[in-house]
């Protein structure tokens, strides 16, 4: 944490640095995409790259065991359920040009004031600041696994209970009721 | 690594999630709006899980805790978003105003009349609901 001397510059860029700036450019184009793009599967489809890129930045971030539920839980089932809604809605599978609200003109002017904002405040705030990822170690499968089931055990049956409700709650609202009562 | 790579790309997909939210007419587009901008949530919160050398993960278990929920919020969301479709024929965002004063509305419905072509479905069930 008290690395700000000891930190290499931003001239000698090491193999983690490219693999993590490629990613992200690989995440930053493909998110732009799906907010972009015209088609509502190719949006879906495009939000399967940003995703994958960004559980492989969590990868080179040392969180391997995040990594793979990022593969797993959103990539095999919340885009798998994304494209459910849209076949569900019968959405215009076609190219249609009434996807964006008469705001993405304002909706654009926010969001780069936003990113810019964001961006130029973590730039100045952390300009010093190195991930020693050398240092790092304990973060593989195992010590995420005796940090959940020895420290966090509690908020993890919470969890477990918030997605039981989540799941009624689905089933309740998506029941037809129009035979029953 | 530098630190500021990881926040500046999380700030960078945070931001093209707020356009999406803002700009997307499509309940379903909003739903991955939403999910890029939680995933630059946890971009950071593994970032500075490292950057902290946290020997008890708190980061690393906070993340999954966040992608659990996230997919417990699109369950219950596209769920919620089947059942707009199904009373109002719709999921156009723009033209779902009940929830609107009467002014408000008068607006709107002059709006979805200059638009009929745009939103044929969703302007004649807002002529129904009426």
């Amino acid at each position: 944490m008290t690395l700000a001397q000891a930190a290499p510059g931003y001239a000698d860029v090491t193999a983690q640095e490219v693999i993590f700036l490629l990613l992200g450019l690989v995440a930053v184009a493909s998110a732009v995409l799906v907010v972009t793009t015209k088609n509502v599967v190719h949006a879906a489809l495009w939000l399967v790259v940003t995703l994958a890129a960004v559980a492989g930045s969590y990868l080179m971030l040392t969180a391997e065991f995040l990594a793979w539920v990022q593969v797993l839980i959103y990539i095999g089932s919340v885009v798998v359920l994304l494209l459910f809604g849209i076949m569900l809605t019968k959405a215009p599978i076609g190219g249609t040009a009434g996807l964006d609200g008469e705001n993405r003109v304002a909706a654009g002017i926010v969001a780069t004031a936003l990113g810019g904002t964001l961006a130029t405040l973590m730039i100045d705030a952390f300009r010093h600041a190195y991930i020693d990822l050398d240092d790092f170690t304990a973060s593989g499968a195992e010590e995420t696994g005796s940090a959940i089931f020895q420290h966090y055990v509690l908020p993890f049956e919470v969890v477990s209970v918030l997605l039981l409700a989540a799941l009624i709650g689905s089933i309740v609202l998506s029941r037809n009721d129009e035979g029953g009562r | 690594m530098h630190l500021v790579y990881p926040t500046v790309l999380a700030a960078l997909l945070f931001a093209i999630g707020v356009y999406g939210v803002l700009a997307r007419r499509n309940a379903v587009l909003v739903l991955m709006s939403i999910e890029i901008m939680l995933n630059a949530v946890n971009i950071n919160l593994i970032a500075f899980n490292a950057w902290l050398q946290d020997t008890l993960l708190a980061g690393q278990i906070f993340g999954l805790f966040v992608i659990a929920v996230a997919a417990a919020e699109v369950g219950v969301g596209l769920a919620i978003v089947l059942l707009i479709y199904r009373t109002n024929e719709t999921v156009d965002i723009d033209s779902l105003t009940e929830l609107g004063d009467a002014q408000g509305a008068q607006r709107d419905a002059q709006l979805a009349q200059r638009g009929v072509d745009r939103s044929a479905a969703g302007a004649g069930a807002e002529a129904q609901v009426r």
